[in-house]
């Protein structure tokens, strides 16, 4: 199994029937694949939609309907549009339950980073602040490392995101939570040690006396 | 509300006019009048819309042809040539957060000073802005927005100028409409009065200046 389909997995195990969720761009996009058909999770895309359904078949694409990214999406039954502000007060509002974004870096505090690489790559936050900020529970699904070097960090270097922690971190390797603001690793992915985890994160990490193993 | 052609409708934007542009991604932006700006050539545009789209496509259109130079926008990263451009320091980019640049916009357009949010405290959003303490809450103070002319895309459009959109072609559209001081509109389809029913209009005739008319 591949990096991005462990990640996808085991976050869509994090999402429960009636909530109202919305999922980045990337590797995020990937769970609602693997969200069981029974769960009914409204999924929102933040240019005006909940009720997001699949890539719509060939040759059925609607120009007036897309995800935030601009690419062809469907709406299931239920659907409802509305502008940006109500997207946005939804958002900052506290009304979306579970938001998945990707990452650059998260530090051992929680503090994500994901917006912009100073003098590089300055793309703009796009709705990532808004989101960090306001949803009930941010979820960061990223890549352990990215060229050799961790992604999880001492101390984030790039700009933060917001200055309030994410609540759960998921890579191939690991599931790492932040309680009362400590990196602490909750699960291991199939084959992968503790040590093996350890050996390729920059930030200290706590060990509980139960770190599981993800059922992926 | 007075139809008009979008040839005589460009032509009353002045070069280095403060423009909204709805859409999102390029869809519900009003191609036809981006076409017409690119092709009436109107340089130095302050843009403000919701990303840079990509190159050919919606708002992209403005910085192929190097029109722009000014963009305030929350989302750049699909469009190398904007980047390009902001790095070369041919444009100015304000970058804000979406959630902010539609509640700035928003407040323009219903006559408020700005608005108190949470997004942004503690990061480098905040610098140069006020922080307002409320019941205990940091709030940055973010300022209303508004632009000369707001250049918007309909689904339907009556005789009168009454609006509705379709799908996630709503985006910033309606919000725009009421933050600008003249409004220009293209609509999917233009409909006889009645044909939007009094619940389903979105954008209330009075708030459009001019609509374009069919090419």
């Amino acid at each position: 199994m591949d990096a991005q389909t462990i990640i996808a997995r085991r976050v869509a195990q994090e999402l429960h029937t009636g909530d109202l969720v919305n999922l980045g761009i990337g590797i995020p996009t990937l769970a609602a694949n693997y969200v069981p058909p029974d769960l009914k999770v409204f999924f929102q895309s933040e240019n005006g939609l909940i009720g997001t359904g699949p890539i719509p078949e060939q040759g059925m694409a609607h120009p007036l309907l897309t995800d935030a990214g601009g690419r062809p999406i469907s709406a299931l039954p239920g659907a409802s549009i509305f502008d940006s502000a109500m997207s946005f007060g939804l958002i900052r509002g506290g009304h979306v339950d579970v938001t998945v974004l990707g990452g650059l870096q998260v530090d051992a505090q929680g503090h994500l980073a994901n917006w912009m690489i100073p003098g590089k790559m300055v793309p703009g936050m796009g709705g990532a602040m808004d989101l960090v900020g306001g949803a009930k529970r941010v979820i960061v699904a990223m890549q352990h490392a990215a060229k050799g070097k961790s992604k999880i960090v001492a101390k984030c270097a790039l700009p933060l995101t917001s200055t309030r922690p994410v609540n759960l971190v998921v890579t191939e390797m690991a599931v790492i939570a932040f309680p009362e603001g400590i990196a602490t690793l909750l699960e291991t992915a199939p084959g992968v040690s503790i040590g093996e985890v350890l050996a390729v994160t920059e930030a200290e990490l706590d060990i509980p006396d139960t770190v599981r193993e993800m059922k992926i | 509300m007075r139809a008009v052609s979008v040839e005589e409708a460009v032509a009353m934007i002045p070069a280095g006019a403060s423009i909204m542009v709805g859409g999102f991604m390029g869809v519900g932006t009003p191609k036809r009048l981006l076409d017409e700006v690119v092709r009436q050539q109107k340089a130095g545009l302050s843009i403000i819309s919701n990303d840079a789209a990509v190159p050919g496509k919606g708002v992209g259109r403005l910085f192929d042809a190097a029109l722009v130079s000014r963009l305030t926008a929350s989302h750049i990263g699909l469009n190398p040539k904007a980047q390009q451009q902001m790095l070369a320091n041919q444009i100015v980019v304000d970058l804000i957060p979406q959630g902010t640049l539609v509640e700035r916009i928003r407040a323009g357009g219903c006559g408020l000073g700005g608005v108190l949010t949470p997004t942004g405290v503690g990061t480098s959003v905040a610098e140069g802005k006020r922080q307002i303490e409320v019941d205990g809450t940091p709030f940055l103070l973010e300022t209303a927005l508004r632009a000369q002319f707001a250049l918007v895309h309909a689904f339907l459009a009556d005789y009168l100028g009454n609006l509705s959109y379709a799908l996630t072609a709503r985006n910033f559209n309606p919000i725009m409409a009421m933050a600008a001081d003249t409004v220009i509109v293209t609509a999917e389809h233009i409909v006889p009065v009645g044909v939007i029913a009094p619940d389903h209009v979105v954008t209330p005739a009075p708030l459009v200046d001019y609509l374009i008319t069919n090419g």
